[in-house]
């Protein structure tokens, strides 16, 4: 099936080749002995879509921001003084104080720690839940594949923030590395429910494909079939949803900061920042507006880039 | 069919003593003493010692005494029975008050979702490729990107306070108008899903074979797309929005606790800021109740409604 729409996918770029006329392309097509795979022709027609490269950049720019905050600005972020308050720009302070004095765009820059670690870290955990549940219920199939899948609908029932509300409001400490972890731990523990399917289907798929029954009757065991031949045929649709998800697992951060039950003081969230300047909006709305940007930004690259690569990778949906 | 209906029945009735158990264990088990925590700093006498144990079956330790508080608090959900908020008003009379509030906020939201998803999704479906469509598919990746924590008080910042076209926060009654901003934020991310729900859809069933046959038999154009291709073009649609009226009944807490609508998520807003864990604990296990049957509903809608799915 999936060989098939290779094939046709290359045919299609081909006919839509010779219909544009461009010199320089045919020539790299045909490469002798060497056939096009799908990730070559994702590659091929990701590089041209600049949303794609837009995102990617504002995804760089945001993990840069996260590893090293010195660089874009040169004020501390909690040297917070009252008598700024609200205060115009001054000083490298670009977008002026918020209500406590404190500089509201080295509070933004500083921010995107924390967001990019708890998304990075609950997709990471997510994927390996994902991996291992998808690969055991797709490759069992029979009463583990009944028992994971129904475990999976019944996860996926319950709705996400309503279950983080309650699963965070039982973590008393104030610790900053506490919640951080914890608040990583739900996100991952509710949200794992989708990949999982993804993995789960593109297994069954790898599963029946003849290169798999070669390698079992070349006598490779479960574990090896699984890990070797099966895994990295899985992976690449999972990435793409991992992908989406950290835009996701972004934007649940910020929001259950902002209810007050994710983060807290003194770690610096955008959602934090975000609820703080919404109540001041009246005096001034820079410190709503700034850290409100950073995030919609954050969110929209990696959701506009997940989506990209999916488009790429599959050309049915276009 | 019946056979479905029922798998289905007990498949919720699992969901739900699941998720309740998870809701009281995380909240009420292992708090250290729950008769001091009620009482708060006061001391408090052996007699009333005596008969909150006794009411409360506090004596039963261990795992049994666990599921016999646990049923306890599972039959009186089921009875309607909430407890009181630490502020003393009974839970069930706070959510009477919310729900009607909370329903027409819902309901607006949903309308704004189909007038305008639906039809944007139709046209951009029919003409796909075109800068319509390309257009459409941009916009509702924006508003899908957008978390509403940045959304709700943008409008409101924006359209309430400073050009001031819709009030910006509502107050205890509040009228249609004042649930009309909210309800557009609320229904901005149903609409983007049901758009694009609409669009794959149409452009898929265009190519069906019983369009080209109703096609070839010479039916105009405009009958083809309203009553061939609509009919089964919606139903995927139909269902998106039943599951997505049980999510904005239990997802608006953003949104009505931004705009001081007072529903339920507003309540629940309000109960995690003030720490009243008997109002979270209630309005929680109700919201979850009514998230699972709204699915349960939506899932026997959409059999129902499209014969070619087939339960085994």
């Amino acid at each position: 099936m999936s060989d098939f729409e290779t094939v046709a996918s290359s045919e299609n770029q081909a006919a839509r080749r010779g219909v544009s006329g461009e010199p320089g392309t045919p020539g790299r097509v045909g490469q002798p002995g060497r056939p096009r795979s799908l990730a070559g022709d994702a590659w091929r027609d990701l590089r041209r879509k600049p949303i794609f490269w837009i995102s990617l950049a504002l995804v760089l720019l945001v993990t840069a921001m996260a590893v090293a905050p010195g660089l874009f600005t040169r004020n501390d972020p909690t040297d917070c003084i009252l008598s700024r308050q609200h205060a115009a720009p001054s000083g490298g302070a670009i977008f002026g104080y918020d209500f406590q004095g404190c500089d509201t765009y080295a509070r933004a820059v500083y921010g995107a720690r924390a967001s990019l670690l708890v998304g990075a870290l609950s997709a990471l955990l997510t994927g390996i839940i994902a991996l291992v549940v998808g690969m055991l219920a797709g490759y069992f199939g029979g009463w583990v594949d009944a028992v994971l899948s129904r475990i999976v609908d019944i996860v996926l029932g319950i709705p996400l923030l309503l279950a983080a509300i309650v699963l965070l409001k039982r973590v008393a400490s104030d610790s900053a590395t506490v919640r951080l972890g914890s608040v990583i731990f739900v996100l991952a523990v509710l949200g794992w429910t989708t990949a999982a399917r993804v993995v789960r289907s593109s297994v069954i798929t790898a599963r029946q494909q003849d290169y798999v029954a070669a390698a079992r009757m070349l006598g490779a065991g479960n574990g090896r079939i699984m890990w070797r031949h099966i895994l990295p045929n899985a992976l690449a649709p999972a990435i793409v949803v991992l992908t989406i998800a950290l835009g996701s697992f972004i934007a649940a951060e910020a929001t259950l900061s902002f209810l007050g039950i994710g983060l807290k003081e003194p770690t610096i969230s955008w959602g934090i920042d975000i609820n703080n300047g919404r109540v001041h909006m009246r005096e001034s709305a820079t410190p709503l507006l700034v850290p409100s940007t950073f995030l919609a930004l954050t969110v929209l690259a990696f959701i506009m880039l997940g989506d990209a690569i999916r488009d790429a990778f599959d050309p049915k949906l276009r | 069919m019946f056979r479905f209906i029922v798998r289905r029945l007990l498949q919720m009735v699992v969901a739900f003593f699941g998720t309740t158990l998870i809701v009281y264990a995380l909240m009420f088990a292992g708090q250290g003493d729950p008769i001091q925590a009620l009482a708060g700093e006061r001391p408090v006498t052996a007699a009333q010692r005596a008969y909150l144990t006794e009411k409360y079956h506090l004596d039963a330790t261990g795992f049994g005494g666990f599921f016999y508080r646990y049923f306890d608090y599972l039959s009186n959900l089921l009875r309607g029975d909430l407890g009181e908020s630490l502020t003393g008003r009974p839970i069930g009379e706070i959510l009477a008050n919310a729900w009607p509030v909370t329903i027409k906020l819902a309901l607006i939201a949903i309308a704004v979702a189909v007038i305008f998803g639906v039809t944007a999704g139709v046209l951009a479906g029919i003409r796909r490729g075109s800068i319509f469509d390309n257009s459409t598919l941009l916009l509702t990746l924006l508003v899908l990107g957008i978390p509403t924590i940045v959304l709700a008080p943008l409008a409101q910042y924006l359209l309430g306070v400073k050009w001031q076209l819709f009030p910006a926060t509502s107050g205890a009654d509040p009228s249609f108008y004042a649930l009309l901003l909210p309800g557009i934020v609320l229904g901005s991310l149903s609409l983007a899903t049901a758009l694009r729900l609409t669009r794959t859809s149409v452009a898929e069933n265009l190519r069906a074979d019983y369009v080209r046959t109703a096609r070839s038999k010479g039916l105009p154009r405009r009958r083809v797309v309203t009553v061939h291709v609509l009919r089964n073009s919606l139903i995927p649609v139909i269902t998106f929005l039943g599951v997505e009226l049980g999510n904005l009944m239990s997802g608006a807490i953003i949104t009505e606790g931004v705009f001081n609508i007072p529903g339920v998520g507003f309540n629940l807003f309000r109960a995690i800021r003030t720490e009243d864990g008997p109002l979270v604990v209630g309005i929680v296990s109700v919201l979850v109740v009514v998230y699972l049957v709204s699915n349960l509903v939506v899932d026997v809608l959409y059999a129902v409604l499209d014969p070619r799915i087939r339960y085994e």
